[in-house]
C-alpha cells in the first residue's frame, strides 16, 4: 500500500509525504507519480505518531473497562501509533503467557502496535521477582509494578541489578504506603475543605528518592512514573545533574489540573498519584520545559461508570486519557507558550521510542511510516460520550481545548 | 427548585439568621407540650443512616414527627452497601417513593452532593465524612444566640480533634459568617492540612484557646486515633488540651462549655465541668430538635 500526503506542515514546512510500505519514501513539496490513497493534508500537521509509555488495555481480565480492541481503537484516535500496557490484569501480566497472548491479541486486533510491559514482582506482591527475562523473550519491553510500589527497598535493589543484565527499563510507581493512610486525594486545603483524606506530596517524593538513590548506587537506568509533585521534579532534576540515571514521566492531568477538581466530588477526578496543587502544576510545566521530565504519558486507566458512580472512596482511581493527551498537552503547553510543538513532540515520541528502544517517534525519509496529523487550529470540547475507549471517564469532558488529531497512520496503513 | 440542605458555605446569613429565629417559636411549641403541628403534614421524610448515630438520628426523627410528617427509618449495613445496592440507586428508590425528604448521614464526605444531584427529593446533610454536619453548627449557633442575645462578636474556641470533625468544620464556617471570631486548638497530629487558611485562628497554646473565649466547644477525641498514634496517650491528651475548672477560670465572664456529644467524660472534659452550669450539652440536644424543625420546615418549602 501507498499514501500520498499533499500539502501537509512538516516542520514548519509546507510539503508532501509519500509512503511506500511500511516506510516513509520521500518528504519533499510536490511529489507525482501514483499513490492507493492521497490525503489532502492541508491546514493538517504532520507528527511523528505519539508512543504512550504508559496505558492500561485491562485484558485480560477487566474487559469491562476496556479491552485490547477498545484501547487500541482509542489509542489510534488519540494519534498514538504505539502504546505500552501496564500489567495489573487479571491474571497479572507475570509471565511470559500473559505477554504473549497480549502480543498475539493486538496483532489479531492489528491497530496500534502494543508492548506489554511485564511485572516486576509475581502478582504485583513485592515479594518474588517475575521471570523477566523471559517476558522479555515473549515481547515485553519493560517492567513495572504499576499501580503498587515495590514496597520494600531490598526488592527494588535485586529487581533494578537484575534487569539490568536483560537492559530492561523498570518503570517505578513511586507511593509509600505508611503515608498513604486511608487517602484519596491530594492533602492540602482543598481535602481539608472537602472533607476528604489527603495523600501527602511525601509519600511519592520518598519513593523518587529511594530509587533515585538505588540506581546510583548500582549505576543503572530507573523510570519514574507519573510524577505530580514539584517536590518529585526537583529531585529528579538534581539526581539527573549529577548523573543519575533516571527518566520520568509526567500525565496531561498534571498538566491540566489540579486539586481543585475534587471540591464537587466528581469521581471521575479520583487517580493516583491525585492531581495535585496549582504550585505542584507549575513545577511539573518548568519540569517538561527543562528536560527534568523526559516523556508525557497518559496513565490511560479506563474503568466502567459502576467503579466511578460510588462514594468518593469507593470510587476507583484513574483517567481515560488516550483521547485527550494531545489536546490537553498542546493547549496547555505549546498554545500557552511553555513549550514548543517540536518539543511536545519529543515528549510524547521521540523520548519514549528512545527510552524503550523503538525505532520510532522521529519523521524522516527511510524512517517507520508512523504518523499523526494534527489540526492545530482547531478549537473543541472534549466530549466523553465520542470516546471510542470503553471508559468515558475523565474529569476533561466539556474542556475546551486546542489541537485534534485527524489521522492516524501507523506503518504506512491508516488506522484512524 | 427543591431545598437542599448540604454545607454552611453555601448557606446565605439571611437563611441562618432566619431558621435560628424561627426555631425560638419551634422552641416554644416543643416547651408547650404541643408537639403535634401539622406543618409537614402528607409530607414523608426517610432518615437514611449509613454510620451509627443515636442522637442526631433520632433529633431529625422527632423533629419531622412533631412537624407532622411521616418518618421512614433506614440504617444499610456498610458491608451491604458495598456488595449491594450503589448509593445512587438507593437515593433513586427512595426519589421514586416520592419521598420528599431525605436525611442523610454518611462516612464519606460527599455523599449527600451526590444523592442530592440523582433526585427530586430535599436532602439533608446530616454529617459526611470528614467534611460537614450543618445542622450541628445551626443548633450549636441557636444555643449561643440563646445564651449571648447574638451570635457576632463571639469569641469561640474549638478544641480537640479538628482534623477529623465535620462539626468544627461547620462551625468554624457558619460561626465566621455569622460574625463570630473562631479559634481552634489541637496537637498538630489533630489539625487538618490547610487550617492557616481556613476562617479561623489556630492558637498555639492553652492560654491563647481559653483567654478572651466566651464559648469553648469540646469535639470527641476517637479513642483509635490514640491507637492509630496520633497523641501518644489519653493521659497525655487530657494534660494539655482537656477543658477544666482551672482552664475555664481564663475563659470570659459567663462562658460556656458546649460539646456535640456524646462526650469521653473525663477526656476531652473534665468531668466536674460537664456537670457544672457552664456546660450546656444537654440544652443543645433540645435546641437541636427545634433547629431541625425550622430547618425541615425550610427545605419542604413550607414557609417563605
Amino acid at each position: 500500500m501507498s499514501i500520498l500526503i499533499k500539502n501537509v506542515t512538516v516542520n514548519n514546512q509546507q510539503c508532501d509525504i509519500a509512503i511506500k510500505g511500511n516506510r516513509v519514501e520521500k518528504i519533499a513539496k510536490n511529489i507525482g507519480g501514483k499513490y492507493d490513497e492521497v490525503i489532502d493534508g492541508d491546514k493538517l500537521t504532520a507528527l511523528p505518531a505519539f508512543i504512550d509509555m504508559h496505558t492500561h488495555l485491562r485484558e485480560p481480565g477487566y474487559e469491562y473497562k476496556e479491552d485490547i480492541e477498545s484501547g487500541s481503537r482509542a489509542a489510534v484516535a488519540g494519534g498514538f501509533s504505539t502504546v505500552c500496557c501496564m500489567p495489573n490484569t487479571k491474571p497479572v501480566t507475570d509471565n511470559k503467557y500473559i505477554v504473549k497472548y497480549i502480543v498475539d491479541r493486538a496483532k489479531e486486533v492489528n491497530l496500534a502496535k502494543v508492548y506489554p510491559i511485564g511485572a516486576i514482582t509475581v502478582g504485583l506482591k513485592g515479594e518474588m521477582m517475575a521471570e523477566m527475562g523471559k517476558m522479555k523473550e515473549a515481547g515485553a519491553i519493560a517492567m513495572s509494578d504499576d499501580g503498587q510500589p515495590v514496597s520494600t527497598a531490598q526488592m527494588m535493589r535485586l529487581a533494578l541489578e537484575y534487569a539490568k543484565d536483560y537492559d530492561l527499563l523498570l518503570c517505578s510507581h513511586c507511593e509509600e504506603k505508611s503515608l498513604i493512610n486511608e487517602g484519596v486525594v491530594n492533602e492540602g486545603e482543598n481535602a481539608t475543605k472537602a472533607g476528604l483524606k489527603g495523600i501527602p506530596s511525601a509519600a511519592e517524593d520518598i519513593m523518587i528518592a529511594r530509587d533515585i538513590i538505588l540506581a546510583e548506587m548500582l549505576d543503572t537506568k530507573v523510570h519514574i512514573c507519573h510524577v505530580s509533585t514539584a517536590s518529585g521534579v526537583q529531585l529528579i532534576r538534581e539526581a539527573k545533574a549529577r548523573g543519575v540515571k533516571v527518566s520520568c514521566e509526567t500525565c496531561p492531568h498534571y498538566i491540566a489540573g489540579t486539586d481543585e477538581l475534587i471540591l464537587d466530588y466528581n469521581t471521575f477526578s479520583k487517580v493516583n498519584p491525585p492531581m495535585r496543587t496549582e504550585k505542584d502544576r507549575q513545577a511539573i510545566l518548568a519540569g517538561l520545559a527543562d528536560g527534568t521530565i523526559d516523556v508525557i504519558a497518559t496513565d490511560h486507566a479506563p474503568h466502567s461508570l459502576e467503579d466511578k458512580n460510588v462514594e468518593y472512596n469507593y470510587a476507583a482511581n484513574g483517567i481515560s486519557g488516550l483521547e485527550s493527551a494531545f489536546a490537553l498537552s498542546y493547549t496547555y503547553l505549546v498554545d500557552k507558550g511553555v513549550i514548543t510543538l517540536d518539543k511536545l513532540v519529543e515528549l510524547m515520541s521521540k523520548r519514549p521510542a528512545e527510552l524503550l528502544g523503538l525505532e520510532a517517534g522521529k519523521l524522516e525519509e527511510g524512517g517507520l511510516a508512523d504518523i499523526t496529523l494534527v489540526d492545530l487550529n482547531k478549537k473543541y470540547a472534549i466530549d466523553a460520550k465520542s470516546f471510542k475507549s470503553k471508559g468515558k471517564n475523565t474529569p476533561f469532558d466539556g474542556w475546551t481545548v486546542k489541537g485534534k488529531v485527524v489521522k492516524t497512520i501507523v506503518e504506512g496503513q491508516i488506522k484512524y | 427548585m427543591k431545598r437542599d440542605f448540604l454545607t454552611m458555605a453555601d448557606t446565605p446569613i439571611e437563611l441562618i439568621e432566619s431558621l435560628l429565629e424561627r426555631a425560638d417559636f419551634m422552641k416554644q411549641k416543643i416547651a408547650s407540650g404541643n408537639k403535634s403541628l401539622d406543618i409537614l403534614k402528607g409530607k414523608s421524610m426517610v432518615t437514611l443512616f449509613y454510620e451509627n448515630s443515636t442522637r442526631t438520628r433520632c433529633s431529625f426523627e422527632d423533629a419531622g414527627k412533631y412537624l407532622g410528617a411521616k418518618v421512614v427509618s433506614i440504617s444499610p449495613s456498610g458491608s451491604s452497601v458495598k456488595k449491594g445496592e450503589s448509593l445512587i440507586d438507593t437515593a433513586v428508590t427512595l426519589d421514586k417513593m416520592m419521598t420528599d425528604v431525605i436525611v442523610i448521614r454518611h462516612s464519606i464526605a460527599g455523599a449527600p452532593a451526590i444523592i442530592a444531584k440523582h433526585t427530586k427529593a430535599s436532602v439533608v446533610n446530616g454529617g459526611d465524612g470528614m467534611h460537614a454536619h450543618p445542622t450541628q453548627a445551626l443548633l450549636d449557633m441557636y444555643t449561643m444566640r440563646e445564651r449571648f442575645g447574638q451570635i457576632k462578636g463571639l469569641e469561640v474556641a474549638i478544641i480537640g480533634d479538628v482534623k477529623h470533625s465535620r462539626v468544627a468544620q461547620s462551625n468554624m464556617v457558619g460561626l465566621s459568617k455569622m460574625g463570630a471570631k473562631v479559634k481552634v486548638f489541637a496537637p498538630n497530629t489533630l489539625l487538618p492540612k490547610g487550617i492557616e487558611n481556613q476562617p479561623c485562628k489556630v492558637c498555639k497554646n492553652v492560654e491563647e484557646a481559653f483567654k478572651g473565649s466566651d464559648v469553648i466547644m469540646g469535639l470527641r477525641i476517637q479513642l483509635e486515633r490514640q491507637q492509630k498514634g496520633l497523641f501518644p496517650s489519653i493521659e497525655e491528651y487530657n494534660h494539655f488540651y482537656g477543658v477544666s475548672m482551672e482552664r475555664m477560670a481564663m475563659a470570659n465572664k459567663g462562658a460556656i462549655v458546649m460539646h456535640p456529644g456524646p462526650a469521653n467524660r473525663g477526656i476531652e472534659v473534665d468531668c466536674d465541668v460537664l456537670d457544672s452550669e457552664m456546660c450546656l450539652k444537654d440544652e443543645q440536644v433540645t435546641n437541636g430538635v427545634a433547629t431541625r424543625m425550622a430547618l425541615l420546615e425550610w427545605v419542604t418549602g413550607s414557609r417563605g
